[in-house]
């Protein structure tokens, strides 16, 4: 693999939060780093058992193949392997891996001596699945809360669990977290729009800079948030989306057990007009 | 700077903390209803469980006469449900209305003093006689929704005169003149507090509208049903939540909400319950509308109908699941031939008949 002239000057050692010089080199393009090796062992190992659960199964069906969580009989104990102790193991084969990804990312900062947004940013996506894995079971008190692993699996769960507060759509949390996930589809392809048509300006011209993107949103919306800030915003409505997805769903069971249009019995009962 | 994160931190701990202020605490009871990993569970917050407990206590049975002796048809007057009786049983029987329907006003709340046990004199009288009726006829007839446990006055009344849950036809709000009253788009109480119609209980619980809304193509071709009938479906549904303290995963799967296959055996109960409420309200209540008294008539002039928390007053079963009627066997079945209480054919279900043995054998 190629190096670009400039590369090896950003390849520096140290830099590390475990394992000192012992993993601190490169493959290729990649760093590998203490956390890589452990990324890579539970990636792998999760990967192997998740093939193995299907294997246990009746279809290879990849859309049907489904690894459940224990029965609620089993409660936060071990459950046998072909009951749902595979989908133990992997969950904590896929935290394992996930969380050794942002240390990672953590280390390759620390060697460019950059800010550490990126982890940050990465670890709110890693703190939603935590939180329907492990967060949310241990405070329902029952790992079989947990969701399955399997495509059209997972999302039969998703369904029914959002039946079981009879309407989710009422769900104040869920009501953030949907707006702040179209806030950032919104957001990102106005930016990225914005890009494009900045750097392919009609032929013979030439590529447009910051103050024809700042001129654009000017004449159209009387406001521009600037190149810095789009990042900013963008950040911030990505990351409340991947947040407040995980609140509503660490509400719903642990901190609140009715259906979710009852909840708002409080806006209704306002002294206002009750 | 610092001061701006200090007044964000203080913006977000407050809206934190408004937003846990209307929560419980953790953690909740559950309980598994599907196989794992399909999130078919209920989740109950112990103190509305110990509610509950508190507010299905069943009262002590009278201590048991024999069945022996004259008939009370042949002692007394006007005996026309109750005749076969001894009346030892009958006496008993009596005195254990009293205090399940009018522990405060006694005897007289259904014959007048002085006048004699004979007279229907009082609206009070009748109903309860049309009342005996509908509840000897639920056990009898109805055993796939009332399962062993059956149904006694008790059931719905709780000592109160009339049951507390009831309904009568609601027409909905006033809207602005040539506007279509849509009955719904308003917090409705029939429905959870959700915005469904406010009225669901008319079309399912006394008209025998279908309820069959979801299409088994992934485009419909045949002549559907409306979104707003639909709606009714979901409204009426969320009665069912309410009044028995589940949620949609108690019976379905929601993943294909039609299918039977893929529904537990409670649906098949419930099923069977919606056609009961039915023939209650059209051949029991709906008769007395003539003789009752203005106010304990609705605002279109009916007589307050029974649906699902009538008796199941937030229990996935009436207290609990308490047998009452092995004490009160005189209950249990129809006193005398009726002629206007015919059982409905169950062959309406296409697919009941496999899931009928799943709902004798099941949770009733």
């Amino acid at each position: 693999m190629s190096m670009m002239s400039f590369e090896r000057k950003y390849r520096v050692r140290g830099g590390t939060l475990l394992g000192g010089d012992l993993f601190d080199f490169w493959v290729g393009p990649f760093y590998v780093g203490f956390f890589g090796i452990t990324t890579l062992f539970f990636a792998v190992t999760g990967t192997a058992l998740i093939f193995y659960g299907a294997a246990l199964g009746d279809t290879w069906n990849i859309w049907r193949i489904n690894i459940a969580p224990p029965d609620l009989s089993y409660g936060l104990g071990l459950a046998p392997l072909k009951e749902g102790g595979l989908w133990q193991i992997i969950t904590i084969c896929a935290t394992g891996a996930f969380v050794s990804w942002i240390l990672r990312q953590v280390e390759i900062s620390r060697k460019l001596g950059m800010g550490l947004h990126v982890p940050f940013a990465f670890s709110f996506a890693v703190l939603a699945y935590v939180t329907l894995v492990i967060i949310r079971p241990m405070l329902l008190g029952a790992w079989g809360h947990g969701f399955p692993y399997g495509i059209m699996s997972h999302l039969d769960w998703v369904s029914n669990v959002g039946y079981q507060f009879l309407h989710f759509h009422y769900n104040p949390a869920h009501m953030l977290a949907v707006t702040f996930f179209f806030t950032t589809a919104l957001a990102l392809s106005m930016h990225g729009s914005l890009i494009l048509m900045a750097t392919n300006p009609r032929a013979g011209e030439t590529v447009k800079t910051g103050e024809h993107e700042n001129t654009y949103f000017r004449d159209d919306i009387g406001y521009s948030i600037g190149a810095l800030g789009i990042h900013r915003l963008g950040t911030f409505v990505a990351i409340s989306a991947a947040f407040w997805s995980a609140v509503c769903i660490v509400l719903s069971g642990p901190f609140w057990t009715k259906g979710w249009p009852e909840w708002w019995n409080w806006w209704l009962t306002l002294p206002i007009w009750y | 700077m610092k001061t701006l994160t200090t007044k964000l931190f203080a913006t977000v701990g407050l809206g934190t903390a408004l937003l846990l202020g209307g929560c419980e605490m953790p953690p909740p009871e559950s309980t598994q209803w599907g196989y794992r990993g399909t999130g078919m569970e209920g989740l109950y917050n112990p103190d509305t469980l110990n509610e509950l407990d508190a507010n299905n206590i069943v009262p002590e049975a009278l201590p048991a006469v024999p069945a022996v002796g004259p008939k009370s048809k042949d002692v007394y007057q006007n005996v026309q449900v109750l005749g076969d009786l001894s009346v030892g049983e009958f006496t008993r029987l009596m005195a254990a209305i009293t205090e399940w329907v009018s522990p405060e006003e006694g005897c007289n709340y259904c014959h007048v003093a002085g006048e004699g046990f004979a007279a229907d004199t009082l609206y009070t009288k009748k109903v309860a006689r049309v009342m005996i009726q509908m509840t000897q006829n639920a056990n009898e007839n109805w055993s796939q929704h009332v399962g062993g446990a059956g149904v006694t006055c008790y059931t719905c009344h709780r000592g109160k005169n009339v049951p507390e849950y009831v309904w009568n036809i609601n027409p909905g709000h006033t809207v602005a003149g040539g506007m279509k009253n849509q009955m719904q788009n308003v917090s409705s109480v029939a429905a959870g507090l959700s915005s469904l119609p406010v009225d669901p209980f008319t079309p399912y619980l006394l008209d025998a509208r279908n309820g069959r809304h979801a299409g088994t193509t992934a485009l419909r071709d045949e002549g559907g049903v409306s979104l707003k009938e639909s709606e009714w479906g979901y409204s009426l549904m969320m009665h069912f939540s309410d009044a028995l303290g589940v949620n949609c995963t108690y019976c379905h799967n929601s993943r294909a909400f039609f299918s039977w296959e893929e529904s537990s055996p409670q649906r098949v109960t419930a099923w069977h319950g919606i056609r009961m409420v039915r023939e209650m309200n059209n051949d029991y209540v709906d008769p007395t509308t003539d003789w009752l008294p203005p106010h304990r008539l609705g605002k279109l002039g009916d007589a307050q109908k029974v649906n699902c928390e009538t008796c199941h007053q937030g229990a996935y079963k009436p207290l609990l699941g308490a047998n009452m009627i092995k004490d009160y066997p005189n209950l249990a079945r129809l006193a005398q031939p009726e002629p206007e209480a015919p059982a409905e054919e169950a062959s309406e279900m296409p697919e009941a008949s496999d899931m009928a043995d799943m709902a004798t054998g099941g949770d009733q």
